[in-house]
């Protein structure tokens, strides 16, 4: 038995005891902590923002070799996982294609290339940012999920 | 409906919580399968602190948790900083037995492509807790 899956949903229930006798008021979306714990291991937990639903559904289908390493997790909390990123993945735009198949990286997905079209891929792959995916070299702030321009600050070369 | 939930109630109920997420030592299990395995004498530090270093195909445990397990590590493709392993210094360290399990199974891969025995496990076990501060 999971003890992290107890903690997970005892703390739901008491979030949902303090919203029922609470105001009307919307809870926020909050991050999800099975998200976080499994997915900010072993890099920043990246925002379900940054790719659509259908990349989510391919990246979690493919956990068992994800990127050259075995990030495999239970069935159960893979499918909560699942569910929460595609809930708040990025919306497709109307008229706007979707690549086929969906990209597995955020960082060879169009939005992304766009976005940091004046870096170059030396740049990137600089041993001081060691890969475009290391987001938080640049983005200082990353890890709270802010990637605003104001926080960005790049290594020294 | 409007419920209300006694500040005392919600405390011992968080205690609770805390208490038993992370409780479970991993060795007892890891010692039970060893045992089934037959001729099993016991874990040991040495053959711990060998298997840590050993290289699988590309990687050994110590490519990213450090040679010195009291150092912090570095993940070798993210570059994402690991907390050091040993408990000396990381009093949180092996103290999940699902945690560690998990790590066990996804790292044994990753480095030999099979998953660990109860003995290299025991046996790292044993090294990282034999290291003082
Ligand atoms: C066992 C380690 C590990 C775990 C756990 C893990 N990942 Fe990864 N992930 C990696 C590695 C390694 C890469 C490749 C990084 C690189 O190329 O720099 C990666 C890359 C990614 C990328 C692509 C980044 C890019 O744009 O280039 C996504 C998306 C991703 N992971 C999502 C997830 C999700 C979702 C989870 C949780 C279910 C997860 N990861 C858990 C190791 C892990
Ligand atoms: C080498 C440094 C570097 C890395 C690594 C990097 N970025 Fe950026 N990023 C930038 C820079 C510089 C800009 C600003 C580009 C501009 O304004 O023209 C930017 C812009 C952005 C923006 C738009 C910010 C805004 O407010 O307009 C987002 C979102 C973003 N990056 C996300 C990411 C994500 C997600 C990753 C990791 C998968 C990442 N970046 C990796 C340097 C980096
Ligand atoms: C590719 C990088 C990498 C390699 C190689 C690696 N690990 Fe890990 N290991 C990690 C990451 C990432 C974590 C989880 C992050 C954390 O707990 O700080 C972790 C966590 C663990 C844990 C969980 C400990 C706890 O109680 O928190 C154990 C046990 C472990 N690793 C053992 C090993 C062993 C044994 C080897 C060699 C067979 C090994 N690792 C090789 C990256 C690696």
């Amino acid at each position: 038995m999971n003890t992290h899956r107890i903690a997970v949903s005892l703390l739901a229930a008491l979030a949902g005891i303090t919203a029922a006798g609470g105001a009307t008021k919307a809870p926020p979306p909050a991050p999800n902590l099975a998200w976080q714990e499994e997915c900010g291991s072993c890099h920043l937990a990246y925002p379900p923002r940054f790719l659509p639903a259908a990349s989510w559904q391919r990246v979690m289908a493919g956990l068992g070799d994800h990127f050259g390493t075995d990030a495999s997790i239970e069935p159960a909390v893979a499918k909560e996982i699942t569910t929460w990123l595609a809930a708040n993945a990025r919306k497709p735009k109307a008229g706007k294609p979707e690549p086929v198949p969906p990209p597995l990286r955020i960082t060879e997905t169009r939005w992304f290339i766009g976005e940091h079209d004046e870096i170059s891929a030396a740049r990137f792959k600089s041993p001081a940012v060691g890969g475009a995916a290391n987001c938080a070299a640049c983005h200082r702030t990353a890890d709270q999920g802010n990637y605003s321009e104001r926080n960005i600050k790049l290594p020294p070369k | 409906m409007n419920r209300i939930v006694h500040p005392r109630a919600l405390a011992v109920l968080l205690a609770l919580v805390a208490g038993t997420a992370g409780a479970a030592d991993p060795l007892p299990a890891i010692q039970q399968a060893a045992r089934a395995g037959g001729n099993f004498t016991g874990f040991s530090a040495e053959r711990g602190a060998a298997f840590y270093r050993a290289k699988g195909s590309d990687w050994s445990c110590a490519t990213c948790h450090t040679p010195d397990p009291r150092q912090p590590g570095r993940h070798t493709i993210t570059g994402k900083a690991i907390e050091p392993m040993a408990p000396a210094v990381n009093p949180a360290r092996l103290t999940d037995a699902a945690k560690v399990e998990k790590w066990f199974k996804r790292n044994c891969k990753d480095v030999l492509d099979r998953e660990c025995t109860a003995l290299e496990k025991g046996d790292v076990i044993t090294y990282l807790r034999s290291l003082g501060r």
